[in-house]
């Protein structure tokens, strides 16, 4: 009898790309809870607008470059780059700005560089930073977590915030009084502002600022970063991601924002804030150990992770302008990742005894 | 009798094994086909010379091949009959490759003759190198597959530069589907452990660690019962040589995980030494040797037969009683299936070995040989892979957490599809041991493994024109070397030349006159022969060849042409030379 015959792996395990991706998407439901509580409708919004652009754009350029759309549609890459700008971008964005930031992530970040597997910068943060640099005041606009935008901020006039820039009392050029209330400077960007004014980190916290900045690192902030560690950890107990970049990130950005706050706890915050405060949680589970651009080998990823603190910590005590620094730090890590994964290739099975 | 810890060998996959189709029922002697085909060159090394012609008669055991002088082994007449056609044949290989192979038309009697070796049946008292020269004769290669000679294996670690410490008996069979030898373990115990007794008496290690995988109960129950036995008769004074009560013999059950059964990776788990690459494992003080052929040593050394059979294992949802065949090397693989009552409908692919690491087979007209262990036919619902499911590779490194032995196989791949064979090096592609863990697991379904095989074919293809290339320079190098040197003694042998007739010159000048005489001789002999040429040329215009003996007829036919001829002469003298030139 005659068979066919072929050099492919005549059993597999039955994991794929695809449920590795949904694990991703459930581990950010807790965070994307937590943040719809505290920011309103404008979180939904985000998230669905952001992505139903993704997948659009995702499926033009797949047709442009004649790949199989439906199969690159289903493997959710797309949508957790959608996902992760629309939770780094305030509530109630308007539609071109997430349309643009969108299209930098998977136009120019992704497919130009020859699409998943093959872009060397994280997709979400390149759309993040094009936003940062060229929307500044748009990106500053989070609602104030205090009160429940939920309840001040109905469905459809979220919607009219995000298409119509809002009805005539809450749009922003016609009353400014109103938005200016209602929304609010994040605790690092206080914090950044206040320290600027060469004020202690007391006199910043103190008084009636002490509700912004609620226990640890900022009011409803720091809730939605305790959820996004729990996704995190649950991503790790599925072995979605390794313990080595989060683990490591948080680390290393606790030691160095330890030294300084003990040496002086007046100019530099708590390891505490740091930990919980901005795009820390976030960054350390799901950004900074996006697989296809972050390092690679078990040594690499420490050495990476460990980077990615330290320019975290850099940006935001001393980095002019921008409170945060997530973003910028995990793209020029990202940067260094060929020549990380070179330099810390592991030892093969037996080195020792050669 | 101290414990022997476990060790942990890195990464590995829990594949399901689909052991217990095989092991339902007793290994079967196949039956004897009419026509066996024997390949000549079964093993690592060079095949031997032949020893046979077509239309011999050969008895069952007889040797077909010599024993070949460098690294190799030989092949012997699995039955008694008339050899065949002696051509290339098709070998079980994935590509449809042929081996010069020596057919066998069985006569049915199966009859050893006189080609029995003298059975050793006291081997304690048995010199090595008389042991070791019957496990070389009897063509013992290893059966785990890797084929390499056992007794180069043995007599490399008997060495005296290297002491054998530890001898470690491989059960583990972690691949999926086989189960030959499990069921030689559960069922011929007492044989392995005493074939083992030989290669301990050779050896004299100090421990001998049996791994078998610990979804074997029954062949570790088995084992451990035939091993108490031997211990029973030493504690008895039964035994002949006291060096085998001092070695520990020790039946371990490991962890279930592939690639157990990988020698290097037994050896990590049973003594936590890592082997390299570059280095043999009697190096490190261990020798690692399959149930299997430890098996066949004891048959060669105390029944005195060579090996010429082994335990296949014929499985998978595409046949209908899959089972354990006692099997002559040189059965098709069709006789084999047909006797496990053939295929069912369904199969899709025939594979020598098992899921892992076996290759797929163009077709079943081929013969069992010395590393067939498992014949696996597959239907299309456990062939779960097709090439369109394969996404790109997002770096999640699960393949690196699998592999075994420390690779970087997203890296390795990234590389190998770029074709950057420099850069590939870097990451030790040639330490790659093929297992599949990383194909197994990878969730992008990228067949790694053949990126791998591909890039190191590629690498050898690479490495071959080198060397060609620098071999070309070398001779070019020479050769202009060559050249040069005798330019110099050319030109040396000319100088001198020059200078001794100078010196003679100058000698005949000193003697005065007598140099022109010379001179004169030269111009005299030229005339000479310028006076003959010119005679020649002459003759040749003026006197016609072909008119010597003619007939008095022609004669006056010749006669008043040329009268004619002569008459014509002033008006057509053009017409007269043109003539001949035609006639030629």
């Amino acid at each position: 009898m005659q068979f066919e015959t072929n050099t492919f792996p005549k059993t597999i395990d039955n994991s794929a790309l695809s449920s590795l991706m949904r694990d991703v998407l459930f581990a950010l439901v807790p965070g994307i809870a937590v943040m719809v509580w505290y920011f309103g409708w404008g979180i939904v919004t985000n998230l669905v607008l952001a992505t139903v652009f993704a997948l659009s754009l995702e499926a033009i350029m797949l047709v442009i470059r004649g790949r199989p759309v439906v199969a690159f549609l289903t493997d959710y890459s797309a949508v957790i780059t959608a996902w992760l700008l629309a939770l780094s971008i305030p509530a109630f964005a308007p539609w071109w700005l997430l349309l643009v930031g969108i299209f930098f992530a998977i136009v120019i970040a992704k497919h130009l560089y020859g699409g998943l597997g093959y872009n060397p910068f994280n997709p979400a943060m390149v759309g993040f930073a094009v936003l940062l640099v060229s929307f500044p005041v748009e990106m500053v606009n989070w609602f104030s977590p205090i009160s429940n935008s939920m309840a001040s901020v109905g469905l459809a006039e979220s919607l009219q915030l995000v298409f119509a820039g809002g009805s005539a009392d809450l749009n922003q050029s016609q009353n400014p009084v109103l938005w200016d209330a209602m929304t609010m400077a994040t605790p690092l960007d206080t914090i950044k502002t206040g320290l600027t004014m060469d004020k202690s980190i007391l006199d910043i916290t103190q008084g009636e600022a002490q509700k912004t900045f609620g226990r640890i690192a900022g009011a409803g902030w720091e809730w939605v970063s305790l959820a996004y560690l729990v996704g995190g950890f649950w991503l790790m107990y599925r072995k979605v991601i390794s313990w080595h970049i989060p683990i490591t990130l948080l680390v290393v950005l606790t030691s160095i924002s330890s030294i300084f706050w003990l040496y002086d706890p007046q100019t530099y915050n708590s390891p505490l804030f740091h930990l919980f405060a901005g795009g820390t949680m976030l960054g350390a589970f799901f950004i900074a150990t996006d697989p296809i651009s972050a390092s690679t080998t078990p040594l690499g990823k420490i050495v990476f992770a460990a980077c990615i603190a330290f320019f975290i910590y850099l940006i935001r005590v001393w980095g002019s302008g921008y409170p945060d620094g997530v973003a910028f730090s995990v793209l020029v890590m990202n940067m260094a990742v060929p020549l990380i994964d070179y330099y810390t290739r592991p030892q093969v099975f037996g080195a020792n005894n050669e | 009798m101290p414990d022997i810890p476990i060790y942990s060998i890195k990464g590995g996959v829990h594949p399901e094994f689909h052991k217990k189709e095989s092991t339902a029922l007793p290994i079967a002697t196949s039956s004897l086909p009419e026509r066996l085909v024997v390949p000549m060159r079964q093993h690592v090394g060079v095949a031997g010379l032949l020893m046979v012609k077509e239309g011999d008669y050969v008895y069952k055991g007889q040797p077909l091949t010599e024993q070949p002088k460098g690294l190799g082994s030989r092949v012997h007449a699995p039955t008694s009959g008339t050899v065949g056609a002696i051509d290339r044949f098709p070998v079980p290989h994935v590509s449809g490759y042929t081996c010069p192979s020596i057919i066998i038309e069985a006569d049915g009697k199966d009859d050893w003759g006189e080609q029995h070796l003298t059975p050793i049946e006291d081997y304690q008292t048995t010199d090595n190198e008389l042991l070791l020269q019957r496990i070389n004769e009897a063509g013992i290669v290893g059966l785990g597959g890797a084929v390499f000679p056992s007794a180069v294996k043995i007599s490399s670690s008997s060495r005296s530069e290297y002491h054998c410490n530890t001898l470690i008996i491989n059960g583990a069979e972690c691949e999926p589907y086989i189960t030959c030898d499990d069921m030689l373990m559960r069922e011929k115990a007492d044989e392995i452990v005493a074939g083992m007794q030989i290669i301990i008496k050779m050896l004299k290690p100090e421990k001998c660690l049996i791994g078998i995988e610990d979804n074997k109960p029954e062949a570790i129950e088995s084992m451990k019962k035939a091993v108490a036995a031997i211990q029973e008769t030493a504690r008895n004074g039964n035994f002949h040589n006291e060096t085998n009560d001092t070695t520990v013999i020790k039946v371990i059950a490991v962890p279930t995980i592939y690639p157990s059964g990988d020698a290097k990776q037994l050896t990590k788990l049973l003594t936590g030494v890592e082997i390299p690459k570059q280095k043999r494992s009697y190096d490190m003080g261990s020798l690692c040797h399959n149930i299997a052929t430890i098996h066949s040593v004891f048959t060669a050394v105390i029944k005195g037969e060579p090996l010429i059979s082994r335990i296949v294992t014929v499985t998978g949802a595409g046949i209908q009683q899959p089972q354990n065949f006692h099997t002559l090397i040189g059965t098709s693989f069709k006789h084999l299936i047909d006797q496990a009552g053939g295929y069912t409908d369904k199969v899709e692919r025939l594979i020598m070995g098992g899921p892992m690491m076996g290759y797929s087979m163009k077709t079943d007209e081929v013969p069992v040989v010395k590393a067939t262990n498992c014949i696996l036919a597959l239907p299309k619902e456990d062939l779960p892979y097709s090439p369109d499911m394969a996404m790109p590779c997002i770096r999640c490194g699960k393949c690196m957490d699998v592999c075994p032995v420390d690779l970087l196989p997203q890296q390795l791949y990234w590389h190998a599809k770029a074709k950057e064979f420099d850069k590939i090096k870097g990451y030790n592609l040639d330490d790659c041991i093929e297992c599949g863990c990383c194909s197994y697991v990878c969730p992008s379904k990228i067949p790694l493994v053949s990126y791998y095989r591909f890039a190191k074919s590629e690498i050898r293809e690479e490495n071959k024109k080198k060397k060609q290339i620098e071999v070309a320079r070398q001779r070019f190098e020479f050769r202009e070397f060559r050249k040069a040197r005798e330019k110099e003694e050319r030109d040396a042998k000319r100088a001198q030349h020059k200078a001794a007739l100078q010196k003679k010159k100058a000698a005949a000048k000193k003697a005065g006159a007598g140099t022109d005489k010379g001179a004169d001789d030269k111009q005299d002999a030229i005339k000479a022969a310028l006076a003959r040429a010119k005679k020649k040329k002459a003759e040749q215009k003026t006197a016609p060849r072909n008119t010597e003996n003619l007939t008095p007829a022609q004669q006056a036919q010749v006669d008043e042409i040329d009268a004619r001829q002569s008459q014509n002469a002033t008006q057509n003298t053009d017409n007269k030379n043109s003539d001949p030139k035609e006639a030629s």
